[in-house]
């Protein structure tokens, strides 16, 4: 019993990890630009499927490194021609924008690798039991949360050290000001939204691993996103890595004992949250509401 | 240019006597029935989401959800309790109004995107209980083996299921009452009291106002037509599954109305009408239809974010 609750635990902490990185993300590019992304979940396939075809050439470890990197640099593009007309317009427009691009993702990603989910092999040492009394720890889930760590943490080093994330805090607080300041806002924009599609595309790479491929792996994703930025608190980084954290561990607890309602518990618990506090658990008094 | 701006009344008119008479009139123009019906389902769904969307400026991204409720609310309500059509209207749109009257209570102090996104993650919720619990609701595979039953009027009873027309019929009736009571709502003191908040929350609250309570009761209007919206399409199929409450449905409803003109009472009729027959004609022409739907939400977000009746009205303003 209690290795099937560690078990479930530990899912739910990898689970969270992916929900959390996606999450951050979204979190990033909603805070300086308004913009909801819908089409996270299909930049997040767009990186796993890259790093499909890298493979061949490059290995597991080039692909690791490459494939985020052209995911990011597909969400510059796409900033550049769609996501720009949307600043400074309702959220409805950039709801319904985005919704059509993950459609688009998704069927795209179809036409050119197919239907069928494809496998995606990680170099064999990794996907090794490290112990046999503990099954579930095997390498690969071990090095993941290790990842999303290291990605996590630098993403909070280039937010507080570099020039480049002080402008993008400084941005969501008060971007009129930043821009009167001489700051590129357009560029900052462009330069923050393939921050975060780069962190979709890292947790594609990440996801195949574990799930393998097909076009829906991202669409199953992005919801509890939202749900990891709701419970966390709106405008808050450390609060959507807390929420993604939480409802992944939640949701792997329920496994243990009522395994339909795993994925319902994240809804309820942002019923809770919004019951009881409304601006998210470490959301700030008045944002956005 | 002033005579080619019809006034109200006419446009109602116009609008009744083509929907009247469209089991009539669809043949030649190479539609047919079924499809006609859905595209007046839609329209309903999309009008009640636009008197919440574009009357009170709430944007809500998760009415899929109520629309699914009713949807299985019919269907279970005819399978498993009792074979009666209208009965099983009223519990659908019954279950739907009270989990969004749940719902909204818990919400209407959200604006904006934070309000979007709380609505559509709580619409899941509802999908996955639809998903996940199998022996009830069929799961993936949706809910059938029942069928929407004959009206029996006491005096004369009507074959709804094996005549298409006169099921649309019934449909037009009860798009008809809602269409009737949310006009009504629009133009009573309550419905100046939703456009004021749409046009400005804090002066409508420093009127006195009590603007969360308007939002509420917007939303469980709203829901409440949604969900009927949502027991003719079941009925429609004679059918439902987890897809009628996911967050695409959702997204559908939302351009049909911004597609038609938000500000305008009918616009969600043109803009599902124009969305239902290209959603038909697109997925019976090629495999990847998801592509040229995704686009065309592009497209009109990039270049018709006014609707139809929005641009008409401005070419004929000028």
């Amino acid at each position: 019993m209690t290795q099937l609750i560690l078990f479930n635990v530990f899912n739910g902490l990898i689970v969270g990890a992916f929900y959390a990185l996606m999450a951050l993300g979204l979190s990033l590019i909603l805070n300086l630009s308004g913009v909801i992304n819908f089409a996270h979940g299909g930049f997040l396939a767009l990186g796993a499927y890259f790093a499909y075809t890298l493979m061949p050439y490059v290995g597991f470890w080039g692909a690791l490194l490459i494939a985020p990197v052209l995911t990011a640099m597909v969400g510059v593009v796409v900033e550049w021609i769609l996501i720009r007309r949307l600043y400074g317009r309702d959220p409805l427009y950039s709801l319904l924008l985005t919704f059509g691009l993950a459609y688009m993702l998704e069927d795209g990603t179809r036409f050119i690798w197919g239907p069928e989910s494809l496998p995606f092999e990680v170099p064999g040492w990794l996907t090794t039991p490290l112990s046999t009394k503990y099954f579930f720890l095997t390498g690969y889930r071990l090095f993941m949360v290790v990842l999303v760590l290291v990605a996590v943490i630098g993403l909070f080093l280039i937010l507080n050290r570099t020039r480049l994330g002080i402008r993008i805090r400084a941005g969501t607080f008060d971007l009129a000001t930043v821009s009167v300041l001489g700051v590129n806002v357009r560029l900052l924009r462009n330069l923050n939204f393939a921050l975060g599609i780069y962190l979709a595309g890292l947790a594609g790479v990440l996801a195949a691993g574990m799930l393998g491929l097909q076009p829906t792996i991202g669409t199953s994703l992005i919801m509890p996103s939202f749900v990891a930025i709701i419970v966390g608190g709106l405008g808050s980084l450390p609060g959507t890595l807390l929420g993604g954290l939480l409802i992944g561990v939640a949701s792997g607890v329920v496994t243990v004992f009522f395994p339909s309602a795993s994925e319902a518990v994240i809804y309820v618990m942002m019923g809770l949250v919004l019951l009881i506090r409304p601006r998210g658990l470490l959301g700030e008094e008045g944002r956005l509401q | 240019m002033n005579n080619l701006s019809i006034d109200r009344r006419t446009a109602s008119v116009l609008v009744w006597l083509v929907l009247a008479a469209l089991p009539y009139w669809l043949p030649w123009v190479g539609g047919y029935q079924e499809l006609g019906t859905r595209v007046l389902v839609m329209a309903l769904a999309a009008m009640s989401l636009n008197f919440l969307l574009g009357f009170t400026g709430v944007l809500s991204f998760g009415h899929a959800a109520y629309f699914g409720l009713g949807a299985y609310g019919v269907g279970m309500t005819i399978k498993y309790l009792v074979p009666s059509t209208p009965l099983g209207i009223l519990v659908g749109v019954a279950i739907g109004t009270l989990a969004a009257a749940i719902v909204g209570a818990l919400i209407v102090r959200l604006r904006g995107v934070y309000f979007a996104m709380v609505t559509i993650a709580f619409g899941q919720v509802f999908f996955f209980i639809a998903f996940r619990w199998n022996d009830v609701t069929g799961g993936d595979d949706g809910l059938s083996g029942w069928r929407r039953q004959p009206l029996d009027l006491g005096f004369t009873r009507i074959d709804i299921l094996g005549n298409d027309k006169a099921f649309y019929y019934l449909v037009l009736v009860c798009f008809a009452i809602a269409a009737g009571v949310m006009a009504v709502l629009l133009r009573s003191p309550f419905g100046r009291s939703l456009l004021a908040i749409r046009e400005n929350e804090r002066r409508a609250r420093y009127l006195g106002i009590p603007v969360e309570f308007h939002i509420w009761v917007s939303f469980v209007v709203s829901c409440l037509f949604v969900s009927l919206a949502g027991t003719l399409y079941a009925l429609l199929n004679n059918f439902t599954d987890p897809r009628a409450l996911r967050w695409d449905m959702s997204g559908n409803f939302v351009i049909m109305a911004v597609l038609g003109g938000m500000r305008s009472f009918w616009g969600p009729l043109i803009g599902a009408a124009i969305f239902v027959v290209l959603q038909d004609y697109v997925s019976s022409q090629t495999e990847n239809w998801m592509s040229f739907i995704g686009l065309f939400f592009v497209l009109v977000v990039l270049f018709f974010p006014r609707g139809v009746l929005g641009i008409i009205r401005r070419k004929v303003a000028s």
